[in-house]
C-alpha cells in the first residue's frame, strides 16, 4: 500500500528533489484521505497530528470571530501544504480547516514523521528546512494581509 | 503677440453620458466632449486630469475600451473633495479633461508573449482596458493570466466582467481576497500567491501590475523571483500630481517625473528606488 | 540674445557719467527697468526710474542666515552680491490666474487668461542669474510641454548683465562654473571699475539690441589696460568666493547616501519653513488651486509658488510621501544637486548662496555636501564599509 503513495508524494512539489529511499521512508506515513464539500479536516484546538498534502480542491482556514461569522483568513490550495502543529508541542491546531471543495489529499501521520526525523537526522533536518521556507513564505503573505493594503478611508 | 495663457492647463469640457455604481464609495462615469469632436485616443495606463469648475482637478486612470472612442470611462473612488464631488454629477453636468498624459503599458512589445495582468483594489480599473484590447487580439499573445487581489468578496471591483472573462476558454482569471465570511468559495490570501499558482512561462512572459505600491513591490518581487525578468515588468506608479505637465514638480520621485516618465515604470529602473523610504 | 564671439564681443568703455543713458535709452524704447534698489534694508528688484534709485554706494555683508547692508567707500552701483529677489518672480510670477469658468446652468463658459506684462529690461542681472533663467528655459521651455507665459516673458525682455565686482559672502558660482563672468544670453554686459579718479564701464554686447543701445550712449573702444582692469576686477571676485563646492560626481554620491545620517542632522536644524525655495532662482514648483463665488456660478484656477518642504507637498490619498522634515530637505537638495541633472541636463543649483543666507538658520548647502562627502573619505581611509 505505502508502495503506491511513493510516486504521488514525489509529485507533490514539497517533497521535490528527496531520493527514492527517503520518499519510501516517509511514504510509511502517509495514507490517502478525501473530504467531501463543507467537511471539517479539524478543528481549532483539536489535538494536531496531520500534515497534508493537497492534490486538489480548496482548504479553507478559518477562525471564529464571534460575535460576527467565522472569517476565512487564508485557503490552501493544490500542491500547497497544510499544517504545522504537529512539528512542536503542544501539537495542537491553531484554525479550523475545511473543505470548501471536494479535496483530496496526502495524510502524512505528524508522530509517525517525527519519530522517523528522529531516526534519521538528515531526513529530520530537511523536513524542518523545507517546512521552514514554506513558514517563511506564508509568514511574509500574512504580513502583507495585515497591512490590509487596500483600505482607503473613505469617510 | 499676446500668448493663450495656460494652453495646456485649459481644460476641454465634456458632459456625463452615464453614472454605473460600483462598490461601495466607487463609480464609473461615462463621458462625451462637449463640443462634439473625437476624443484623443489614449494609450493603455494613461490618464486624464478631470477638472470639477470651482472645486479642483485630480488625475484618474482611464479604464474603458480603447476600441470604443466615443466615450471617455473612468472609474473612480470617492475619497476627497473633487472625487466626492464627481460622486454627485448628474447625467448632463459639465465638467472638464485634459490629456490624456503619461507612459503607458507597452503590450505592442507582449506579442507572442505568457501576458499576466497583476491588479490590486482599484487598481484593475486601468488594467481593464489591457484586458479590453487583450481580448480583441487574442491571437497575438501565448497565455493570457489575469490575477486579482482584493480586501473582501465586497470589494471585488468589475465582479461581472471577471466572471465573464473567466468563461473564455483561453483566458485564465484568479482573484483572491484578504480574507472573507465563511460563505465565499474563491481564495482566500494576498495576491502573491496565485503567482506561485499560475502556469506560465517566465522566460517569454510580459507583466502588468497595478494596485498599491507596496502590493506592486511584492508582486514584482514575486514574478521576479519566478523568472520574469525585471524589464518585463511594468508598474503604475501613483504621485501627487498638479499640472500632469512636468512643472509644478509634485509628482517627482527622485529623478522621475511620474505624470511624464510615468505612471507607467519598468520594474528594473524603480526597483531600488521602491525600496527606499519617502522618497 | 545670444552672445556671437567677434562681432559682438568687441568691448568698449561707457563712463560713470553716461551711465544715466543707458537708462533713457531704455526708457526711450518703452521698457520698463528693473534693477536693484534699497528696500526695506536689503536691495530687491523693483522699477527703476533713475540711475539715483540703484544702491548707489552700498555693500552687503551676507553669511548663513545673515544678511546686512553696509556703506562703501567709494559710489559703485553694483558693489553688492544678490539680494532675496530673483528674476524668476517676473518670469515666473508667483501668483498667476490661469483661467476662469462662468457657468449656466449646465453650460459652462472657459475664458483662458491673458498675460499683458510690461516690457521689461533687467537692468543688473548677474552671471549665476543667466544661468538660473537658463536652467528654468530647460524646465518651461525644452520639454513636451511649454509653458506660455513663461515663453512669452523671456521672450521680450532685454538683459543688461553686470559682472560681479564684489564677491558675496555666501557666493560659490565659481564651484558651480555660473560666474562671476556672464558669457552669453545678455543684450550688454558691464564691468564695473571704481578707482580713485576714474569711475568706468568695460561693456560687450551680446545682442542686436545691445548694440543699438549702445549707439545712444557715448562710448569709445576699450584700451588694452582697461581690460586689463575689468579682468582683474572678475578675478578678484573669483579668487574671494565665500563658499567652494567639490561636485565631483555629486549626482552619484547624494543618489548613493539616501540614508546617510547627516540627513537626521540638518533635520533636526530645518525648520521646513520653505525660504530656501522662495529666494532660490532655479525652484520653480506650483500648485494649483480652484476658487468659486457664493453663487458658484464663477469658478478660478489660479496657479501660485509652492514649496516641496510643504507637508502636503507629496500628499496622496491616506497621507504624504514625504512626512519627516528630514526626507524633505533630502528630497530639495538632491534634487537641486542630482536629480535635476538626469532631468535637465545641468545641475540645478547656479552657486548664488541665496539658500544659505536667507536660511533662518543658516543651513549651508555647501557643508551639507562636503560632510556627506567627507565621511566617504573617511570611511575609505580607515578601510571600513559604511
Amino acid at each position: 500500500m505505502t508502495q503506491t503513495l511513493t510516486p504521488i508524494l514525489a509529485a507533490h512539489p514539497f517533497f521535490h528533489g528527496f531520493d527514492a529511499r527517503t520518499l519510501d521512508l516517509v511514504a510509511g506515513c502517509a495514507r490517502n484521505v478525501q473530504f467531501e464539500r463543507e467537511h471539517y479536516l479539524f478543528h481549532e484546538g483539536e489535538a494536531a497530528n496531520a500534515f497534508y498534502l493537497i492534490r486538489s480542491g480548496k482548504v479553507a482556514l478559518e477562525t471564529s470571530a464571534a460575535p460576527h461569522r467565522p472569517v476565512i483568513i487564508e485557503t490552501i490550495e493544490p500542491n500547497e501544504v497544510l499544517g504545522w502543529s504537529w512539528l512542536f508541542p503542544p501539537y495542537r491546531w491553531h484554525f479550523t480547516a475545511r473543505a470548501i471543495e471536494p479535496v483530496h489529499a496526502l495524510l502524512l501521520d505528524g508522530a509517525c514523521l517525527r519519530a522517523k526525523g528522529e531516526a534519521d537526522h538528515d531526513l529530520g533536518y530537511e523536513l524542518v528546512r523545507r517546512a521552514a521556507q514554506i513558514l517563511m513564505q506564508r509568514l511574509q503573505a500574512t504580513r502583507l494581509q495585515l497591512l490590509d493594503m487596500y483600505y482607503v478611508d473613505t469617510d | 503677440m499676446t500668448p493663450i495663457l495656460a494652453d495646456p492647463m485649459l481644460p476641454r469640457l465634456y458632459r456625463l453620458q452615464r453614472v454605473h455604481q460600483e462598490i461601495p464609495h466607487t463609480f464609473t462615469l461615462e463621458l462625451a466632449p462637449e463640443d462634439g469632436e473625437a476624443i484623443p485616443p489614449f494609450h493603455l495606463g494613461q490618464f486624464n486630469m478631470l477638472s470639477v469648475f470651482g472645486v479642483g482637478e485630480i488625475p484618474l486612470s482611464i479604464s474603458g475600451n480603447p476600441a470604443k472612442p466615443q466615450h471617455l470611462v473612468h472609474t473612480i473612488r470617492a475619497v476627497g473633495s473633487v472625487s466626492r464631488a464627481l460622486q454627485r454629477f448628474k447625467k448632463g453636468e459639465v465638467l472638464g479633461v485634459r490629456g490624456p498624459f503619461g507612459s503607458h503599458w507597452p503590450l505592442e512589445q507582449a506579442t507572442g508573449k505568457d501576458l499576466i495582468i497583476a491588479a490590486g483594489g482599484l487598481g484593475l480599473a486601468p488594467l481593464r482596458s489591457v484586458m479590453y484590447q487583450v481580448i480583441a487580439e487574442r491571437a497575438r499573445y501565448g497565455k493570457v493570466i489575469m490575477l486579482y487581489g482584493t480586501r473582501t468578496p465586497a470589494d471585488i471591483l468589475y465582479r461581472r466582467e471577471l466572471e465573464r472573462w473567466r468563461g473564455h476558454l483561453d483566458l485564465e482569471v484568479s482573484v483572491t481576497v484578504d480574507r472573507a465570511p465563511d460563505d465565499w468559495r474563491g481564495s482566500v490570501g494576498v495576491v502573491t500567491r496565485l503567482i506561485a499558482r499560475a502556469s506560465f512561462d517566465p522566460a517569454r512572459a510580459m507583466a502588468f501590475v497595478c494596485g498599491p505600491e507596496i502590493m506592486m513591490r511584492f508582486t514584482a518581487s514575486s514574478l521576479t523571483a519566478c523568472g520574469v525578468a525585471e524589464d518585463q515588468i511594468y508598474l503604475s506608479l501613483e504621485r501627487n500630481m498638479k499640472c500632469a505637465l512636468g512643472f509644478c514638480g509634485h509628482c517627482q520621485y527622485r529623478e522621475y517625473f511620474v505624470c511624464r516618465d510615468g505612471p507607467i515604470f519598468p520594474y528594473g529602473s524603480i526597483r531600488e528606488l521602491l525600496r527606499e523610504e519617502e522618497i | 540674445m545670444e552672445a556671437n564671439e567677434g562681432e559682438w564681443g568687441e568691448r568698449v568703455i561707457v563712463e560713470r557719467e553716461h551711465f544715466p543713458c543707458l537708462l533713457t535709452s531704455l526708457q526711450a524704447r518703452g521698457y520698463q527697468v528693473v534693477g536693484p534698489t534699497v528696500r526695506e534694508q536689503a536691495i530687491v528688484y523693483d522699477t527703476l526710474n533713475s540711475v539715483e534709485d540703484l544702491p548707489i554706494g552700498y555693500a552687503d555683508e551676507q553669511d548663513g542666515g545673515s544678511y546686512r547692508l553696509k556703506k562703501r567707500e567709494d559710489a559703485a552701483l553694483f558693489g553688492y552680491a544678490v539680494g532675496p529677489h530673483s528674476w524668476k518672480q517676473l518670469l515666473h510670477p508667483p501668483v498667476l490666474r490661469l483661467w476662469s469658468a462662468q457657468r449656466d446652468g449646465n453650460h459652462v463658459q472657459l475664458a483662458p487668461e491673458e498675460d499683458h506684462p510690461p516690457k521689461w529690461a533687467f537692468l543688473g542681472v548677474r552671471s549665476c542669474e543667466l544661468h538660473a533663467m537658463a536652467i528654468q528655459d530647460r524646465v518651461f521651455l525644452h520639454t513636451a510641454f511649454i509653458d506660455p507665459v513663461y515663453q512669452a516673458r523671456r521672450a521680450e525682455v532685454c538683459i543688461i548683465a553686470v559682472n560681479c565686482g564684489q564677491a558675496g559672502g555666501t557666493c560659490f558660482c565659481v564651484s558651480m562654473q555660473t560666474g562671476p563672468r556672464a558669457h552669453s544670453g545678455f543684450d550688454l554686459a558691464l564691468t564695473e571699475v571704481v578707482e580713485p579718479s576714474r569711475h568706468f564701464f568695460l561693456v560687450e554686447r551680446g545682442s542686436p539690441l545691445g548694440a543699438e543701445l549702445l549707439q545712444e550712449i557715448p562710448h569709445r573702444p576699450a584700451s588694452e589696460k582697461e581690460i586689463a582692469q575689468a579682468e582683474q576686477v572678475v578675478a578678484e571676485t573669483a579668487a574671494h568666493m565665500g563658499r567652494t563646492m567639490d561636485t565631483t560626481e555629486i549626482k552619484d554620491l547624494l543618489y548613493r547616501h539616501a540614508r546617510h545620517p547627516r540627513w537626521d542632522d540638518v533635520a533636526s536644524r530645518c525648520l521646513t519653513c520653505g525660504n530656501c525655495t522662495m529666494v532660490c532662482p532655479t525652484c520653480f514648483c506650483t500648485t494649483v488651486h480652484d476658487t468659486t463665488d457664493v453663487t458658484g456660478e464663477h469658478a478660478e484656477r489660479w496657479r501660485t509658488w509652492d514649496s516641496c518642504f510643504t507637508l502636503d507637498f507629496s500628499s496622496l490619498v491616506g497621507g504624504s510621501v514625504r512626512t519627516s522634515s528630514r526626507s524633505r530637505y533630502r528630497q530639495w537638495m538632491t534634487h537641486k544637486l542630482a536629480s535635476w541633472i538626469d532631468q535637465f541636463g545641468t545641475s540645478g543649483c547656479v552657486g548664488c548662496g541665496r539658500c544659505i543666507t536667507w536660511c533662518p538658520v543658516g543651513i549651508d548647502i555647501t557643508e551639507e555636501v562636503s560632510a556627506i562627502r567627507a565621511s566617504e573619505t573617511a570611511t575609505q581611509e580607515s578601510g571600513g564599509e559604511r
